[in-house]
């Protein structure tokens, strides 16, 4: 366990960077540090590797003063992944992996083959391995840099703003491969980030900052979502902190109909049988059971038709029921037109639809079950 | 006696064209390379103590101020007409081109790669001499050309100082017999030697820095 005891920065020049700030971080999960800019995220994360000595204050690693051990074995304790990766460009991507093995004595063959089997662990193809980092993206770039810092196996890993400078797709892609990659090594991780999603998504617990370096509220995510603890972090989440607070929400209290779905093949009076009382709609799927989209049930139970009439309504997108959260669910309601969500299994085959007044009355189920606040 | 064709040296020389070449190639490189040898620790202590730049670059400029003929003529009381002579101003002038182009260099490197350096537990001389000085290659290199061209072309004022001017020596000859074809050799052979030099460190550069293609492309 970390633990930053009544720290403050202050520099020459009078500003104060971090103020009394106190945090217990716990071991084998993330820990997630948001802010504004200059609410001294960056220099508490710093000071845990003594980039940044404190000058109030102490910080304690399983107990221990940090200070009590030599600066530069600290370090090598810990992984350090920065926003533009910080590779070395004059060595290749293996050799940049390999460093802190090789700075802790290890031959180079065995770095190396480390920083191989490292490669594989985050997502790099072995083709990289002669390259340099100049000739890679900025996602990939990345990667090398949190490779860097896992290739010595840090009980500790801190990574500031790591994810920032690159495009959302590939964002997305680099925060899902840390989650596997923590899901199988359980470091402790402390995350730095301006971005409040980022946080969200990511954190285990969030540690949100204010300006001067004050600590605002410390809180696992959905607590930070449901019961902020003043107007700044309320601010800070955002307007739309309800709906994202569903997304710690599962659909398994979602009741499902599957009575109005059919084949793209059904006859007139199929679709005719179909129809329910609630929508004037049936989904349509093909014969494995996949979406179409969304017929008008009368009219094809009519009888048969083309031109514009045997055109399909869209239905947005499906969520897959088990794994994706409230929150998926009702944006997939709200994004169809019939106001209906589709739910599918992990093969995507339709498995039932619900209504967005269905989804609602799960969000009010769970407010009195006294879940969201 | 004839007069000589173009590669022809007079015998006064004690020498063929090809040993003046060597001996001119020789005495452009020994003070360059003496001059690396010196700057880097010198780049290093003011990279580490900043304060002792400015010092000695002023130093530094002082030196490079002071004419290679008065250098030379200071220098003979103590090291006759000899080569040594010859070497010690070039081995300042280099000195002055290379120790800020190291320290520059060093100083250049990014600071997200420092910041890694750091935090990966590298002691700041393991740092400069693994990460700075590597990433400083090319700014060296760019040092070590302009010292090298300047001293090729300097080598020849040894001439003035009892014949150590290496292909210098055919401008003193030209005048003595009245050969300026002498004179058209020295100026063009010492010409060809700075662009061959100059074309070797470029190369070396390409050699040394494959990491760095795309931005000496550019």
């Amino acid at each position: 366990m970390i633990v930053i005891d009544a720290v403050t920065k202050r520099y020459p020049d009078g500003t104060t960077a971090v103020d009394r700030l106190t945090l217990e971080i716990p071991d084998g999960s993330i820990t997630v540090l948001v802010g504004p800019s200059g609410c001294g995220k960056t220099t508490t994360l710093r000071m845990i590797n003594r980039m940044v000595e404190p000058t109030e204050g102490r910080v304690l690693l399983d107990g221990r003063d940090i200070r009590e051990a030599p600066v530069n074995a600290l370090r090598r304790s810990m992984g350090y992944v920065i926003q533009h990766a910080g590779l070395f460009p004059h060595r290749t991507v293996v050799d940049n992996i390999a460093t802190v093995p090789r700075l802790n004595g290890a031959d180079k063959r065995a770095a190396r083959r480390r920083a191989l089997e490292l490669m594989e662990r985050v997502g790099l193809d072995a083709a990289f391995a002669k390259r340099y980092p100049y000739q890679l993206s900025g996602g990939q770039q990345q990667r090398v840099g949190v490779a860097r810092a896992l290739a010595a196996d840090p009980p500790v890993l801190l990574m500031d703003e790591p994810f920032s400078a690159v495009d959302p797709i590939v964002r997305k892609g680099l925060q899902d491969e840390l989650l596997r990659i923590q899901a199988d090594l359980g470091k402790t991780v402390v995350f730095v980030t301006h971005d409040i999603d980022e946080a969200i998504k990511l954190g285990d617990m969030v540690a949100v900052l204010r300006e001067g370096g004050r600590l605002a509220q410390y809180a696992p995510p959905a607590q930070l979502l449901s019961a902020p603890a003043d107007e700044f972090v309320e601010d800070f989440l955002g307007v739309d902190r309800g709906i994202r607070h569903l997304s710690f929400f599962g659909t398994d209290t979602l009741e499902l109909t599957t009575e109005p779905i059919v084949t793209e093949d059904a006859t007139a009076e199929q679709f005719g049988a179909a129809a329910v009382p609630e929508t004037p709609y049936v989904l349509v799927t093909d014969a494995a059971g996949r979406p179409r989209g969304w017929a008008d049930a009368a009219v094809r139970a009519s009888g048969p038709l083309d031109g514009p009439d045997g055109e399909l309504l869209p239905y947005g997108h499906a969520f897959t029921v088990g794994r994706d959260s409230l929150r998926a669910a009702l944006d997939s309601a709200v994004l169809s037109p019939t106001g209906w969500a589709v739910a599918v299994d992990e093969e995507g085959r339709a498995v039932g639809v619900v209504a967005q007044e269905s989804i609602a009355a799960a969000i009010r189920g769970a407010h009195r079950a006294g879940v969201l606040r | 006696m004839s007069s000589g064709g173009f590669f022809e040296v007079p015998s006064d020389l004690q020498n063929s064209w090809w040993g003046l070449v060597g001996w001119q190639v020789e005495l452009t490189l020994v003070p360059v390379l003496c001059g690396l040898v010196i700057a880097l620790p010198i780049a290093l202590l003011c990279r580490r103590f900043g304060w002792v730049y400015p010092p000695v670059l002023g130093v530094a400029t002082v030196f490079y101020a002071i004419p290679s003929l008065a250098f030379f003529v200071f220098l003979i009381d103590y090291f006759g007409e000899s080569s040594v002579t010859v070497g010690i101003p070039l081995t300042v002038y280099s000195l002055v081109v290379l120790v800020p182009a190291i320290v520059d260099g060093m100083r250049s490197v990014a600071e997200d790669t420092r910041a890694a350096a750091e935090a990966m537990g590298f002691g700041t001389l393991r740092r400069y001499v693994q990460v700075e000085l590597p990433i400083a290659v090319p700014a060296v290199i760019a040092g070590l050309r302009v010292a090298t061209v300047s001293s090729v072309s300097l080598v020849s004022v040894g001439m003035l100082i009892g014949n150590e001017g290496a292909l210098g020596n055919l401008l003193s000859d030209a005048l003595n017999y009245h050969r300026p074809l002498l004179a058209w050799d020295a100026v063009l052979s010492i010409a060809v030697i700075g662009v061959l030099l100059d074309a070797l460190l470029v190369l070396a550069r390409r050699l040394l820095t494959p990491w760095a293609r795309k931005a000496t492309a550019k």
